[in-house]
């Protein structure tokens, strides 16, 4: 029972984590094909942000909640500088987007190292959110927990400007049918730009997150960008709704198998089973019904 | 059409190859002598002779390896301040490793025959050492490695200044078994020095009836421990011996704290955690956890005061020295001597003067020991302090002999076979 | 087209090439440098590979380096065993395990059992991964993070199991290549010859296919898969074909690396190698013939002469490469020395394109 309750919070945990680094993919991916290799930089931007602003700011607790805006701003303003300078040039060649934007990640992992040193940094972890809490004999560490919230918060804040905003309607007309929108009188660019602006912050948020639960170095994002993507693609292209779902079956199917195997195990068994199922379902969870040929 | 032409020109490069190299043939493995090793082509006329420093400017490994690096610098700063070397000047060719097995083989090979330097420095993590090795061998070249590392090897073609696994695993054992730890969990990354090193703990273990009560693997750079500090935790052992490396260390400490645990109620004791990696960590997730090593930069002595003010005054006032980085220096000013007692630059001279060689380096007094090319050390187990530096906490009291495949303890009678 | 129709140019090429591997380089280079061009060469040849299967067919493959680390540890479990003798224990193994040689490692004491392993185990792998992979309709980015996901799970499998992969140090310390010894000089030469050989075999091969039937049907695949499919023929075969030989030549690059290179470790099979094996192929033009052999000849002798510069420099540099020969230069060096003679048949540099993105219409919903 003990073993139960802790390796389903682990996993869930684990998911939240998956789930905060692969949003903001869910977002330009599914929007716009582009497949940015940066988006774990901009996450490794993010938890550096943090470590400034608890340089600046002293107080641990304070700082953090600081820098989960400036984070926000930080990695948005990242993302947009990179779509208006050269993604927007590669638009109707996707896969292209992968190699410029590996190019970009080599180039923010150095910065990284010449700006902050090879060693990592720490950012302390405010008192609140030290150590375990007891929950009906249970002890969760209140970080976990923390993200699990955050986790939760960004999905539904990103659901709701989706869905009840006007740059969500423009968003959803942009994806459903760029050249229809466009003749509707939706700037698709401003339209682009935002969506990457909304998607590179949520992966600066996912970095501070990050900063409760392990190293910041300039490696940070290539732990994490490979599995982020595997997320997106079991989720199924464009669907928030799939990457929640892909997020937390992965994150528990990763804590059970590596508790009763080992750690290197899991992720070799994780993926065979993320390969089988995209031969039952190779557009993902949630299957987009279009008339295209697909 | 094509395809005449073209298969016309296969057959024909298929031939022109196959021809080149029969016609190339060289020597067989079992003629004697295998091939003529490469002639050693280190220039000594002049008043300057070249060294090799080989260290992982980039990469993961960057981290540790950038700090030798620059304590093998001001070694070689200092010698050549001082007059140099048999009266020449030391000039330095540094390469990168890239914290890449594969690179540090190509680089010790462009350093030892196009370079043709005297002797080479570095190497962090086994692999890069244990990819270096044929290199050094066949090319009958000299290395010096720094770091403490698993034991059961000895090569005359290297010096071990780090500890060996009798200066710093065994005696850590002891330290712990002497505070009446009777349960261990292992955790360590999943490369060549944890297992091995788990190997031997295992040994230790059995033989003094500590009970081991699991023992986990994650993969280098993994960031997710929740589901290993649950184990540690469900297990309830007296202890924990970590052989984690690098950037795992910060999340398993992270995770070890935020499920509650303590250095009162479990501690961990670390063999690959030193004084640059604690601000990584974070001060606060590991104050007061033992870790074992042959040098901190607390150490009272005068050499080591020298040691640190030097460091401090060429590389920061915020900088820390380490025990790899001080094997570094030490390994440099061993070499001198070498050289210095062989009257010679020559590799088969140093490597029979090299035996009873000393040096008060900034640990203590060292020697090398002739037969395994290891250095006698003293095991210090020093305990983090919540300044972030390391103080002592128990010492062996002196120098340790080296014995890299435990010939002298019985319970390892199986390891070495 | 216009490059590989002039039958001339193509055969002048080839001859020079010939010149320059077995006259010119031997002749001007040291043993060491030797090794090193004949590392190069390895790469080439995964890289002749990954022009066929990305610039022609469109499949950006991240995870080349799953072939070419198999076709590697093949033989570098061969030359173990052979290092070791007949019926003995390869000596890292004896260092950290008690157990003997694995079951599967014991058919690669035969040479021969070795050679047909390395030329077929990498394109049988291939062809699986292709069957269930273009049968299903998986392409573009969700093949790309796919192979990727791959050369992790083959990276983080190598290293977990030490005792018979040797875990992160890898396999080195050979002593004899099929019973001529590593350490002499000629052999080494030799080891080089055969890399340049089997690299002009390669080409051969690779424009072979280009020129044929198969290299327009497989063209058409990558610009209109459902035209292709209308058309009466079945794209996921004429990929898979594609995939294969692709696979092949990196087993064979990898098989070659090891006694010229002297060793392998996971960190040359990886995620980060896989992808560097790419920007060679980027740059020198990836739906030409040479381009991308010298391409990737060139980046990684750039790579090591920088890097005995500037160790972080290489770094900045490779992004850069990236960044900018991709986003401004799809075509490569090539798309700039291409023959403009013939403009109307030469391909404009975006052909490339993959046809457009499978529509992530129906979009973001919540």
């Amino acid at each position: 029972m003990d073993i139960l309750v802790t390796q389903v919070f682990n996993g869930l945990s684990g998911g939240s984590i998956l789930l905060l680094a692969a949003l903001g993919l869910a977002l330009t991916f599914g929007q716009m094909g582009v497949i940015n290799m940066a988006h774990g930089e901009f996450m490794m931007a993010g938890a550096y942000t943090a470590y400034v602003c608890q340089q600046l700011l002293g107080s641990a607790g304070v700082s953090l909640l600081v820098s989960l805006p400036v984070a926000f701003l930080v990695g948005g303003l990242l993302g947009v500088v990179l779509e208006a300078t050269l993604l927007r040039r590669m638009y109707h060649r996707p896969l292209d987007t992968l190699l410029v934007t590996w190019g970009v990640s080599l180039i923010l992992q150095q910065l990284a190292r010449d700006l902050f040193g090879t060693a990592g940094v720490d950012v302390a972890a405010p008192a609140w959110l030290s150590g375990p809490v007891e929950i009906l004999g249970f002890a969760f560490p209140r970080s976990r927990l923390f993200i699990l919230v955050l986790a939760v918060v960004a999905v539904i804040a990103v659901t709701l400007v989706l869905k009840l905003t006007p740059l969500g309607r423009r968003i959803r007309a942009t994806v459903q049918n760029r050249r229809l929108a466009e003749s509707a009188g939706i700037s698709t660019r401003r339209t682009d730009m935002l969506t990457f602006f909304i998607g590179s912050g949520l992966a600066g948020i996912a970095g501070v997150a990050l900063t409760l639960m392990g190293s910041i170095s300039s490696n940070l994002g290539t732990s994490y960008i490979v599995d982020a993507f595997l997320v997106v693609i079991i989720g199924g292209i464009g669907q928030i709704k799939g990457a929640v779902i892909a997020a937390f079956v992965l994150g528990v199917a990763q804590s059970w198998i590596e508790y009763s195997t080992s750690a290197s195990i899991a992720k070799v068994i994780v993926f065979a089973l993320v390969v089988a199922f995209l031969q039952f379902r190779p557009q993902g969870i949630f299957q987009v019904r279009t008339r295209s040929l697909v | 059409m094509t395809r005449p032409r073209a298969r016309r020109s296969l057959v024909t490069a298929a031939f022109l190859s196959l021809g080149l190299a029969l016609t190339a043939c060289g020597s067989r493995v079992d003629d004697a002598g295998g091939g003529a090793a490469a002639e050693s082509c280190v220039d000594t006329a002049g008043s300057s002779v070249k060294i090799g420093f080989l260290n992982s400017r980039s990469g993961t490994m960057a981290i540790s390896e950038n700090t030798v690096f620059n304590s093998l610098q001001m070694a070689a700063d200092q010698i050549n301040a001082s007059g140099g070397v048999l009266g020449k000047q030391l000039t330095v060719v540094a390469e990168d490793g890239a914290s890449e097995p594969t690179v540090f083989a190509e680089k010790a090979t462009k350093l030892i025959q196009s370079d043709c330097v005297a002797a080479v420095f570095g190497g962090w993590t086994s692999s890069s050492r244990k990819a270096m090795l044929p290199v050094f061998e066949s090319n009958d070249a000299l290395l010096f490695y720094p770091v403490q590392y698993e034991g059961l090897e000895s090569s005359k073609n290297i010096f071990y200044t780090g500890a060996t696994t009798n200066q710093q695993i065994v005696p850590a054992l002891d330290y712990l078994k002497e505070k009446g730890v009777t349960s261990l969990f292992l955790v360590g990354s999943d490369y060549v020095f944890p297992q091995t090193a788990n190997k031997i703990i295992k040994a230790y273990a059995a033989a003094n009836g500590i009970e081991i009560k699991g023992e986990e693997y994650a993969p280098l750079g993994h960031t997710d421990f929740s589901t290993i500090v649950a184990k540690v935790r469900d297990a309830g052992a007296g202890a924990v011996f970590n052989t984690l490396n690098g950037d795992s260390n910060v999340a398993f400490f992270k995770e070890y704290k935020n499920l509650g645990l303590t250095p009162a109620s479990m501690p961990v004791l670390s063999v690959s955690i030193a004084e640059e990696e604690v601000g990584g960590i974070g001060v606060d997730n590991i104050v007061g956890q033992p870790v074992a090593w042959n040098y901190y930069q607390t150490i009272d002595s005068p050499e080591n005061k020298k040691f640190v003010e030097e460091f401090k005054t060429t590389y920061g006032p915020t900088k820390v020295t380490s025990d790899p980085m001080e094997a570094a220096y030490t390994s440099l000013f061993l070499w001198k001597g070498m050289v210095e007692k062989a009257k010679s630059f020559a590799v088969p001279d140093i490597q029979a003067a090299a035996g009873g060689v000393s040096f008060d380096a900034p640990e203590g007094t060292v020697t090398v020991n002739g037969d395994n090319h290891h250095i006698a050390k003293t095991a210090l187990i020093g305990k983090i302090g919540p300044d972030g530096l390391i103080y002592t906490d128990w010492s062996s009291g002196a120098p340790i002999e080296p014995d890299p495949y435990l010939k002298t303890y019985p319970w390892a009678g199986s390891l070495s076979g | 087209m216009s490059v590989l129709r002039s039958r001339y140019v193509v055969g002048i090429g080839f001859l020079v090439a010939a010149v320059l591997l077995f006259a010119v380089a031997p002749a001007l280079l040291s043993t060491f440098r030797l090794g090193l061009l004949g590392k190069y060469l390895c790469y080439a040849m995964v890289a002749v590979g990954i022009g066929l299967a990305w610039g022609r067919g469109g499949m950006l493959t991240l995870g080349q380096g799953v072939f070419f680390g198999i076709g590697a540890y093949l033989m570098a479990m061969h030359l173990k065993l052979a290092d070791a003798g007949p019926g003995a224990v390869p000596d890292f193994m004896a260092l950290i395990s008690s157990e003997g040689v694995p079951w599967w490692w014991e058919p690669f004491r035969s040479g021969i059992v070795t050679v047909l392993a390395i030329l077929l185990l990498p394109t049988l792998l291939a062809v699986i991964l292709g069957q269930a992979t273009f049968r299903r309709k998986v392409r573009g980015a969700y093949f790309a993070i796919l192979s990727q996901a791959l050369a992790a799970a083959f990276a983080i499998l190598l290293i977990g199991n030490p005792v018979a992969t040797g875990g992160s140090t890898g396999l080195n310390n050979f002593k004899g290549f099929f019973g001529f010894s590593l350490r002499d000089p000629a052999n080494r030469q030799m080891l080089y010859f055969i890399a340049a050989g089997a690299l002009l075999v390669m080409l051969v091969v690779a424009r072979q296919l280009m020129v044929s039937r198969f290299g327009e049907l497989l063209v058409a695949c990558r610009d209109g898969e459902e035209r292709v499919r209308f058309l009466g023929y079945d794209p996921a075969t004429v990929k898979t074909v594609a995939f294969a030989v692709a696979g092949t030549m990196a087993g064979v690059g990898g098989a070659l690396f090891v006694p010229i290179v002297g060793i392998i470790s996971p960190n040359d099979v990886g995620v980060v190698p896989s992808i560097g094996l790419l920007i060679g192929v980027a740059i020198g033009g990836r739906t030409t013939l040479a381009g991308p052999v010298l391409g990737a000849i060139a980046v990684a002798w750039a790579e090591t002469s920088l890097s005995e510069q500037f160790p972080s420099g290489w770094t900045y540099a490779q992004g850069l490469l990236f960044m900018l020969v991709v986003a401004f230069l799809p075509g490569g060096l090539a798309s700039l020395v291409t023959w403009r003679r013939r403009s109307g048949t030469v391909e404009p540099p975006t052909a490339s394109t993959p046809e457009p993105e499978p529509a992530p219409a129906g979009g973001v919903q919540a």
